[in-house]
């Protein structure tokens, strides 16, 4: 009898232990998901967790669902990390960030919105940062982070790549909210909302100033393919060739200059056929 | 007896990964038995409303040129779309609660198509399964945007020139997501997806039909864009046909 016992707390030792190391491993896989990797640096969720207690809360909230103390104040909304949609990405429109891409975001901040610049933050606190931002949302467990788009070398700036972008301009229907001469009042833009239904604005090219995302060529040749997720901005990857987005952004970058000129660079009436 | 410890631990591994991967088979062979052909059921009704219904809105498509003039001037809002006897269209009807609930089904290989043609999205209502390809549509000489807003999905907002191909899956169940085009904000869309076969959305009579029931006792729910969701509690015995209606109030007529 006492045998018997002896015999069956061993097995059940041996079962347990077995069980306990397969469940080491599965927390192990779990935890993988705390961490960020930006370059060599590798963020940790728990030391990002104090930070944003201290730097993020008061508009992005204790849930990270954008619904912080200082939200109803803030024009566009706070992001919302439980649902994973963030504007600023390479990825293709509807994956993932990479830890990169949010890692940027922090760093540069988000023009025209209340995101500052977090460059007083070490690397490695923004890091640990993005890394607890991820654990709001279960899709970072569940899904990879998208490919990066490739962006082919610019090519120069031309009349005629102007031209062509204006008339891209013209048949892709930007002008639809970016209006007619880029100010950001074409005839959809009244109707616009981002993905919470709050009212947003197009964007006013000619106005000069830094878009959402980053400046330059590259960052407004990224933001076509990939689209601003959360607003009504869509991805344009399948519908412009490299070149073409290309031509588009020198259009675009030509608008401030031209405005100030009172030049129209649109020949047509985007309204005619 | 330290000596055996360690092979001993391996063994419970082992016996450990043997017994998860034989409950796992067991559930997927569960999950892969359809119901019996010959025992399915099936759930049949019509979807009405009561009270005064608001005339569709004359939409104004003059902004762009390209779709006033493939609709006619004659675009009108869908967001109660009901025939003079008050048989109402576009309500999706579902099985919300009873299915088994470790059943899996694969989603059909078929695309669901969307289609947008004279800036209007047709069906105003699509349902369709959980990762099944929803096939998108450009038959207008516009460029348009697809832009479903979910709550239990990922975002997506695709661009679309006039003719190209474009294809989106959603992975999770969600009834339903509201999509937009917001080159042209009048065009509205909703997309219900499943998890399970068992829905329908009805059509201009009002009527639906959900067969290949499993017998059981469900919970059918019928949702509606502007009108809300109701739900009622049927048994379907082998075999049967049960026959629901769904009647739905306008704030006037409530």
């Amino acid at each position: 009898m006492t045998c018997f016992t002896q015999k069956r707390s061993e097995i059940a030792l041996v079962l347990f232990s077995g069980w306990c190391l397969m469940a080491s491993c599965a927390f192990g896989f779990a935890q993988a998901g705390g961490e960020s990797k930006i370059g060599n640096l590798t963020g940790h969720a728990d030391s990002g967790k104090a930070l944003y207690r201290r730097y993020c809360i008061s508009c992005h909230g204790v849930h990270g669902d954008g619904d912080g103390e200082s939200a109803p104040q803030l024009d566009p909304k706070p992001r919302d990390f439980t649902k994973a949609t963030f504007k600023c990405r390479s990825t293709p429109s509807g994956s993932l960030p990479t830890d990169t891409d949010l890692y940027d975001t922090i760093s540069r901040g988000i023009y025209n919105s209340n995101m500052p610049q977090w460059r007083p933050l070490t690397r490695q606190q923004r890091a640990d940062l993005i890394a607890f931002v991820k654990t709001f949302s279960p899709r970072f467990q569940e899904e990879k982070p998208g490919v990066s788009i490739s962006i082919p070398p610019e090519p120069p700036t031309s009349s005629d790549s102007v031209q062509r972008g204006a008339q891209l301009y013209q048949d892709m229907n930007c002008w639809s909210c970016h209006g007619k001469e880029g100010r950001g009042n074409g005839p959809s833009a009244a109707a616009l909302t981002d993905s919470k239904g709050h009212p947003i604005q197009p964007f006013d090219f000619t106005s000069g100033t830094h878009v959402k995302c980053g400046d330059g060529g590259t960052a407004m040749f990224r933001d076509f393919m990939t689209g601003l997720d959360g607003t009504p901005m869509p991805s344009f990857a399948d519908t412009l060739k490299p070149d073409q987005a290309w031509d588009l952004v020198h259009f675009i970058e030509a608008l401030p200059a031209a405005s100030k000129k009172g030049i129209s660079l649109i020949k047509a009436d985007p309204k005619g056929e | 007896m330290k000596r055996q410890s360690l092979p001993r631990v391996f063994a419970g591994v082992l016996a450990g990964t043997l017994v998860f991967s034989a409950l796992v088979a067991v559930r997927s062979v569960r999950a892969g038995s359809p119901a019996s052909p010959a025992a399915a059921g099936v759930v049949k009704g019509t979807a009405k409303v009561k009270g005064t219904v608001p005339k569709p809105v004359h939409i104004d498509m003059s902004q762009d040129p390209k779709c006033a003039q493939a609709h006619a001037g004659s675009g009108a809002t869908e967001d109660i779309v009901a025939d003079s006897s008050g048989d109402l269209q576009n309500v999706v009807v579902y099985i919300s609660a009873g299915l088994t609930s470790d059943a899996k089904y694969d989603p059909p290989q078929a695309p669901v198509v969307l289609e947008q043609k004279g800036c209007t999205y047709t069906p105003h209502v699509v349902a369709l399964r959980a990762n099944q390809e929803l096939k998108v549509v450009n038959a207008d000489s516009t460029t348009h945007n697809i832009h479903p807003s979910p709550n239990n999905n990922r975002e997506i907002n695709q661009s679309q020139a006039p003719g190209a191909p474009l294809s989106m899956t959603f992975a999770r169940e969600e009834i339903s997501i509201p999509v937009k085009c917001n080159i042209h904000p009048w065009m509205r869309s909703y997309f219900a997806v499943f998890k399970h076969p068992f829905f329908a959305v009805t059509g201009k009579d009002g009527s639906f039909e959900i067969g290949n029931l499993p017998p059981g006792s469900y919970t059918i729910t019928a949702w509606h864009e502007k009108l809300g969701t109701s739900f009622q509690k049927i048994t379907v015995g082998d075999g049967e046909t049960k026959s629901l209606e769904f009647v739905f109030k306008t704030e006037a007529g409530s």
